[in-house]
C-alpha cells in the first residue's frame, strides 16, 4: 500500500471516530453545550484540556524551536506548563465554584457591571479569533501535505469536520472528541521519539535518553551535541545566548498568558466539583508533560541526527555527497521546506554557521563557500522524524493524524469560547435577555457555525500577521483576563471601576507596546521603532510584554479602587462564598 | 483555646499554602532554571553532561509543577474537610 492510501485510511479513520463521538454525545441543552452539564470526569477533562491546549504549534513546531536555539527556548517548556500551577492554585477551583458558563460572565457578575463584561468579551474575541486563524491555517497546510490536495480544499475538509462535531456536540461533544484526539496525538508524537531515542542512546524513554550516553561516541548526548555544533561554528546547545532578563520575562508572560486563555479556563467549568477542578489541572499537566518532556529530547536528538547524517565521519571530515543523501532529505527537499544549493560546486553538502566570524577562517581553509543547507524549516523535525528513524509508513500516517488532531482540537476549543461569548455574553445578557434556553442553544450553534465560517475564510487568506498575533493573544490574555479574574477572587474590595480601568490599561499598554515595534495592527512599515533589542524599553521584547501588562493592570486597578467606592455588600458576600467549596453543586442552575 | 474553624481562618490557611507553593514554583523555574543557573553550574556534579540548571529548564521544573498541583490538591482536600467546607 502506498503512503498516500495509508494517510487517507488513518486520517479518515480518526475523523470517523471524532464524528461518531459527536453524534453519540449530542448537546441537548445550553448547559450541555457550554459546560457538558458539568459531568466530566476530572481525568478525562485533564486529557481534553491537554488536547485543547496543545495546538499545532506544540505538536509540530515546539521541538524545532528548541532544537535550533537549545537552552534559551526552554522558556516555551516552562512557560506553557507553569501556567497550570497558576490555574490550579489561583483560578480553576474558584471559577468552578462560581458556576458560570463563560469567562466574561464571571467578570460581569463579580464586578456587577455590563461594561466590564463587554470589555472582557472584546478581549476574549481578540485573543481567540487571532489564535484560531493560525490553527485553521495550520490544519490546511497539514492536509495539503499529507492528503495531497489543494491548501484550500484541505482547509475546507478541516472546517467541515470541526463543524460536524463542534456545532452538534458543543462542549460535550468537544470534550470526548478531544479525549480521542489526545490519544491520537500523543501516540503519534511518542512512537518515532522512542525509536530515535533507542537508536541514539539505547534508552527507550526519550526524556531519559536526552540525559544519557550517546551510544556511538560514548559521550553524554548533550556533550556530543554541544561539541558537533561548536565545531561547525554554531552556538553551543546548552548555553544561554540571549538576555537572562528577557528569558525570565518571556517565561513569565507565557505562564500568565496560559492561565488567562479563555478556552483553557472554560474547560475547568465542566467538572462536577471544586475539588475536581484542582485535580483536573494536575491531570491536564501530566498529559501535557508527556509531550513536553519528550519535545526537548526530539529537538536535541533530531539536531544531532541531522549533523551526523551530513558529517558521517565527524565534523572535521568531509560531509556527504548530494548523491548519498538519505531518502528523507530528498522527500523533504521536494516540498521546498528543505533546500540545498551547492555553492562551491564540490558535490558535497556543507552545513555550518556561515554567520560566525570565528569559523570563517576554518571554512575558507576547507574551501567552503557558504552554508549549503539554505532552507531548513524547523517544523520538519517532528514531521520527518518517522522517516529519519526509518519507521514504516503507518507511523508517518499517524503523524499526519496527530498533527491534525492537535490543530483541530485547539480550533474546536477556541470556537466554543468564541461562540459562547457571542451567544451567552452578548445575545443573552445584553441584546436579547428574553430568549429561552432552546433559542439560546440555537443561537449558540448559529454563532459557532458563523465563527467556523469566519475562521475558514481568514485561514484561507491568513493575514500576514497571523504568526505575530500569537504573541498578542498571549500578551492580552496575560494583561487583561488573568489579573481581572485573580482580583475578582482574591480581593473582596476590588470594585468595578478598578477592574475596568485595570483591564483597559492592560489592554492599551500591551497593544501600544506591541504595535510600536511590530506596526499598527501589524501593517508593515507602520512601526514607530525598529524591533531590535536596542530599541526595546529596558530591553523588554514585545513578546514578553504580557507580564508587564499584567503588572500595570494590577497597579491601575489598585489605585482606582482606592479612589472609588467599595463594592456593594452582596458582592463582598459573593466573593466570600466562592472561596469555600461547599455548595458548588447548588450553583449549577441559575 | 478552641481552634478557629471560621471561613476567614480557612481562607488564611489557603493563602498560606498558595504562597508556599508559588515560592517553590518560582524557585524551580525562574530560580534554578534561569537566574540561579550560574550558581548551580558551580556544583560538582552534572546530569547527562550538563549542569543542574539545564535539567531544571528542560524537565525538572515541569516535574516540580506536577508535584505542586497534586500536593496542593491533596492538602486542600484535607483542609476542606478539617474546616468542614467540603462538598458532600
Amino acid at each position: 500500500m502506498d503512503q498516500f492510501t495509508l494517510n487517507l485510511l488513518i486520517v479518515g479513520a480518526t475523523f470517523a471516530l471524532y464524528i461518531g463521538i459527536a453524534i453519540w454525545s449530542r448537546a441537548g441543552s445550553t448547559s450541555d453545550f457550554y459546560t457538558a452539564s458539568r459531568g466530566v470526569n476530572p481525568i478525562v477533562n485533564g486529557a481534553a484540556t491537554a488536547a485543547d491546549w496543545m495546538s499545532a504549534a506544540s505538536f509540530i513546531s515546539m521541538a524545532g524551536l528548541i532544537a535550533f536555539v537549545g537552552y534559551g527556548n526552554s522558556s516555551f517548556l516552562m512557560g506553557w506548563t507553569g501556567g497550570y500551577v497558576l490555574l490550579a492554585l489561583l483560578l480553576a477551583p474558584y471559577l468552578r465554584k462560581f458556576g458560570r458558563f463563560t469567562v466574561p460572565e464571571f467578570i460581569g457578575d463579580r464586578f456587577y457591571s455590563q461594561s466590564a463584561r463587554i470589555v472582557a468579551v472584546v478581549c476574549l474575541l481578540v485573543i481567540s479569533i487571532t489564535y484560531v486563524i493560525g490553527q485553521m491555517a495550520g490544519a490546511g497546510v497539514a492536509f495539503s501535505r499529507f492528503l495531497e490536495v489543494q491548501n484550500s480544499t484541505g482547509l475546507l475538509i478541516a472546517s467541515g469536520v470541526v463543524f460536524m462535531y463542534a456545532v452538534l456536540g458543543g462542549m460535550k461533544g468537544i470534550t470526548y472528541t478531544q479525549l480521542a484526539q489526545y490519544c491520537v496525538l500523543i501516540t503519534a508524537y511518542t512512537i518515532p521519539a522512542v525509536f530515535i531515542s533507542i537508536q541514539l542512546t539505547g534508552n527507550p524513554l526519550p526524556p531519559l535518553g536526552l540525559f544519557s550516553t550517546h551510544a556511538e561516541s560514548g559521550l553524554p548526548l548533550l556533550t556530543k551535541l554541544d561539541q558537533v555544533l561548536t565545531e561547525l561554528g554554531f552556538h553551543d546547545y546548552t548555553g544561554l545566548h540571549s538576555s537572562m532578563f528577557n528569558m525570565f520575562l518571556f517565561t513569565m508572560s507565557l505562564m500568565i498568558g496560559t492561565a488567562g486563555l479563555p478556552h483553557v479556563i472554560i474547560r475547568f467549568f465542566t467538572v462536577p466539583r471544586v475539588a475536581d477542578a484542582r485535580k483536573s489541572a494536575g491531570w491536564a499537566l501530566i498529559f501535557i508533560a508527556l509531550l513536553y518532556l519528550t519535545a526537548p529530547a526530539v529537538g536535541a536528538m533530531a539536531r544531532l541526527n541531522i549533523i551526523t547524517t551530513i558529517f558521517p565521519d565527524g565534523t572535521a571530515e568531509q560531509p556527504i555527497e548530494y548523491s548519498q543523501q538519505p531518502d528523507w532529505m530528498e522527500t523533504w527537499a521536494a516540498t521546498g521546506l528543505l533546500a540545498f544549493e551547492d555553492k562551491n560546486g564540490d558535490g558535497r553538502i556543507q552545513y555550518y554557521n556561515d554567520a560566525s566570524d570565528e569559523f570563517a577562517a576554518t571554512a575558507a581553509e576547507r574551501g567552503w563557500e557558504g552554508n549549503e543547507m539554505v532552507t531548513f524549516n524547523r517544523d520538519i523535525l517532528v514531521l520527518a522524524n518517522p522517516e529519519i528513524a526509518q519507521l514504516p509508513g503507518w507511523v508517518i500516517a499517524l503523524i499526519a493524524a496527530g498533527g491534525l488532531a492537535a490543530a483541530l482540537s485547539t480550533a474546536a476549543g477556541l470556537l466554543l469560547a468564541i461562540s459562547s461569548a457571542i451567544s451567552h455574553d452578548l445575545l443573552k445578557s445584553v441584546f436579547m435577555p428574553k430568549i429561552t434556553d432552546k433559542q439560546e442553544l440555537m443561537a449558540a450553534r448559529i454563532s459557532m457555525a458563523f465563527a467556523i465560517a469566519v475562521a475558514t475564510v481568514l485561514g484561507m487568506n491568513p493575514p500576514g500577521f497571523a504568526a505575530q498575533v500569537v504573541a498578542l493573544a498571549f500578551g492580552l490574555a496575560a494583561a487583561t483576563l488573568f489579573p481581572a479574574l485573580m482580583m475578582g477572587i482574591f480581593s473582596r474590595k476590588m470594585n468595578r471601576q478598578g477592574a475596568i480601568v485595570g483591564m483597559l490599561v492592560g489592554l492599551g499598554a500591551t497593544l501600544l507596546y506591541i504595535f510600536t515595534y511590530l506596526g499598527w495592527f501589524f501593517i508593515p512599515d507602520t512601526n514607530m521603532l525598529a524591533n531590535t533589542p536596542d530599541n526595546w524599553l529596558f530591553g523588554i521584547s514585545p513578546l514578553s510584554f504580557g507580564a508587564i501588562g499584567a503588572v500595570l493592570n494590577f497597579l491601575a486597578a489598585y489605585v482606582t479602587m482606592k479612589l472609588t467606592d467599595e463594592p456593594p455588600a452582596h458582592i463582598q458576600d459573593l466573593v466570600e462564598s466562592i472561596r469555600v467549596p461547599r455548595g458548588a453543586e447548588g450553583a449549577i442552575d441559575h | 483555646m478552641t481552634l478557629d474553624r471560621t471561613a476567614a481562618a480557612y481562607w488564611k490557611a489557603n493563602i498560606r499554602i498558595i504562597l508556599i507553593c508559588l515560592v517553590i514554583w518560582a524557585i524551580s523555574s525562574f530560580g534554578f532554571a534561569i537566574l540561579l543557573r550560574p550558581a548551580l553550574a558551580a556544583l560538582p556534579f552534572t546530569i547527562g553532561g550538563v549542569d543542574l540548571g539545564f535539567w531544571f529548564a528542560q524537565q525538572g521544573s515541569i516535574l516540580v509543577f506536577i508535584g505542586l498541583i497534586f500536593y496542593y490538591t491533596w492538602y486542600m482536600n484535607r483542609l476542606d474537610r478539617e474546616f468542614d467546607v467540603d462538598e458532600k
